[in-house]
């Protein structure tokens, strides 16, 4: 029972991560659909610099890939007014192609000396406290859901809606970073292509479940932890095929997306923001 | 200084803005050559090195083909807001059709028919049930179709490594060889399927006038350009999107068959199905901007970058992850111009 509730915990915290990361900007207006690929490509850049440097230092460059990351999606989805969600896709399969292609050199190198996966999972769970706290209780957090409930009117008051959401993105892809970075150097030391293994959509599935709240998020993430640890204590000793076990998962994103009903969103969701409309 | 809304942009500038972000897209993609360790010139000359010869272009037709039908069901698709990102599971579906009818009906001149109308219908039912979920519970269907890709991923290797698998392969995963009545008929000694070719060069211009020529058309149009207006003229949105997802799906699931049938001649691993068909088909409509019609131009450009990631993995063995990288930049290229081009910066305040 007790392994069973800190597997859930440890599976759950990187889409916790990449959930509050999707989340962050999602209630500043702006769809992040890059998760997938932001992540693949912050848990490269995360071994590649844990393995030659330092893992510490691998955490670092991976929130930092993905606060960059976060910032080039901010070029289309906030400058240029562009479609966000095709924008989003567009580096879903930009991180992936582009971490498949220079991850190569990696494939089957393990990491010597990985971090502790508990340390990171506790992390997760404060940073959902303070993304709470912070939607919550501070002046940015105001300024965050202003631009992603009414743009217009925030703009009337003096915030700035792009800088707000660029902001939002580069924290967010942080958080994002920091998912990619606990696949690689905690929770499985080493890189594979494909090691997100649609984790990222799943994430993106997770605000919608939790309601774009993070205190929500946690649960929701835990949930999902527990099901994959189920999935797998159950393989092989009752007689369904595995594959059925691996697709379980995916499935259970569609159901629980469908009985979630619907949430409300906050209502500048995916769209561009202009001053002169 | 304020950054506005061009509402007439001159020919000039949107050429312009195009050249720019192809040449951004490309300098990109030249950068990841060099971070990879190969100079990017010879690179660029080995993606572009299929247009050399008749093999290379026959390559590049074949490739051609599931695009062309995938994208301009995704057009449509597109054009009236379902974001059907599930193509690749709609194909997988098709394929996992046209391997039933193939291997456990008895043959004979009905086979090939019948795989493309069970292929395709299973393609469509994947589809429409993305619809159906959101017209019914409200759930997005870019989720709903990228997770449904993961379950047929599984379905189909669940398929060829138990039930469907071969009697006489022995250690690889896939089904015995479709019987001859189950195999399109190739141009010559090349890999260009032409009865799928054929099909898919008729959907999109089938597409183009029911989109453009008649009532269901104007009606898809007017929910896509503005679905207020269409609630206020009484049209039935959740009906029109299911009819469009049903379409695309079906197109998907008709790709599928055609690489199945006329390819491999057996269903094998998803991953040897399809090389990503799904989402650069996806470009591909976006590129034809929701003109079924001009995916005739853009799905043999995407064959071209899928043929020639062909050639970089062979000549330098780089993983075909390549092809996603240079279509994740295209898809950023073009959405950048096309933004880019309709504002202006305007200096006051």
């Amino acid at each position: 029972m007790e392994e069973a509730l800190l597997r859930a915990v440890l599976f759950g915290t990187p889409l916790l991560l990449a959930g509050l990361g999707a989340l962050l900007s999602e209630r500043g207006g702006v769809v992040n659909l890059g998760v997938e690929g932001m992540m693949a490509l912050s848990a490269l850049v995360a071994f590649a610099v844990g393995l030659q440097v330092h893992p510490a230092l691998g955490v670092l460059a991976g929130m930092g890939v993905g606060s960059l990351l976060g910032l080039f999606l901010g070029v289309f989805a906030v400058s240029l007014r562009a479609n966000q969600f095709v924008a989003g896709l567009a580096l879903a399969a930009l991180g992936l192609g582009a971490s498949g292609l220079l991850g190569k050199r990696y494939e089957g190198t393990p990491l010597p000396n990985p971090l502790p996966e508990g340390m990171l999972a506790m992390l997760a769970l404060i940073l959902a406290l303070g993304l709470h706290l912070l939607l919550s209780r501070t002046r940015f957090g105001l300024y965050l859901r202003s631009v992603g409930e009414n743009p217009k009117a925030a703009d009337l008051f003096g915030v700035s809606v792009d800088g707000v959401r660029y902001l939002a993105l580069a924290l967010g892809g942080g958080m994002i970073g920091l998912a990619g970075a606990y696949l690689s150097l905690a929770y499985r030391p080493s890189w594979t292509d494909g090691m997100t293994a649609g984790l990222g959509w799943v994430a993106i599935a997770l605000v919608i479940l939790a309601a774009w709240q993070p205190l929500r998020a946690i649960f929701g993430a835990y949930l999902f932890g527990l099901l994959f640890f189920l999935q797998f204590r159950l393989q092989g000793s009752v007689p369904i095929p595995s594959e059925a076990f691996a697709a379980m998962p995916y499935l259970l994103v569609i159901l629980v997306l469908a009985l979630s009903g619907r949430a409300r969103a906050p209502k500048a969701l995916g769209q561009p923001f202009d001053r002169g409309r | 200084m304020r950054w506005e809304l061009d509402p007439s942009p001159s020919p000039r500038k949107v050429l312009l803005t195009y050249a720019l972000f192809l040449g951004l897209a490309l300098l990109g993609l030249g950068l990841l050559f060099l971070l990879y360790g190969v100079p990017p010139l010879k690179a660029y000359a080995l993606l572009l090195s299929p247009l050399t010869d008749t093999l290379g272009l026959a390559e590049v037709m074949r490739r051609t083909i599931p695009l062309l039908l995938i994208g301009a069901g995704l057009a449509l698709a597109f054009r009236i807001g379902f974001f059907n990102i599930g193509a690749e599971g709609q194909l997988l579906m098709g394929a996992v059709g046209a391997a039933y009818v193939a291997l456990f009906l008895p043959p004979g001149l009905w086979s090939l028919p019948l795989m493309f109308l069970f292929g395709g219908s299973l393609g469509a039912l994947w589809a429409g049930l993305a619809a159906w979920l959101r017209a019914r519970f409200g759930v997005n269907e870019i989720l709903t179709t990228l997770m449904q890709n993961y379950l047929v991923y599984y379905l189909v290797v669940y398929l060829v490594a138990g039930p469907w698998k071969g009697q006489m392969v022995f250690g690889f995963l896939y089904t015995d060889r479709f019987p001859p009545e189950a195999q399109l008929p190739r141009l010559g000694d090349t890999l260009v399927h032409w009865p799928t070719l054929v099909l898919g060069m008729v959907a999109a211009m089938g597409l183009q006038v029911l989109l453009f020529r008649t009532p269901l058309g104007f009606e898809w149009r007017v929910l896509g350009e503005n679905p207020e207006a269409a609630r206020y003229l009484g049209l039935k949105g959740g009906r029109l999107i299911l009819l469009a997802a049903l379409l695309s799906g079906f197109l998907a699931g008709l790709a599928g068959v055609g690489e199945v049938a006329g390819i491999h001649l057996r269903l094998l691993e998803p991953a040897q199905i399809s090389l990503g068909y799904g989402f650069t088909a996806i470009l591909a409509a976006w590129l034809a901007r929701g003109r079924p019609l001009g995916v005739l131009l853009t799905a043999p450009l995407l064959g071209l970058i899928l043929a020639g990631g062909d050639a970089l993995k062979l000549a330098l063995s780089m993983p075909f992850r390549v092809v996603d990288v240079a279509a994740g930049l295209l898809l950023l290229g073009f959405i950048g111009a096309e933004a880019l081009s309709r504002r202006r910066l305007v200096w006051r305040r």
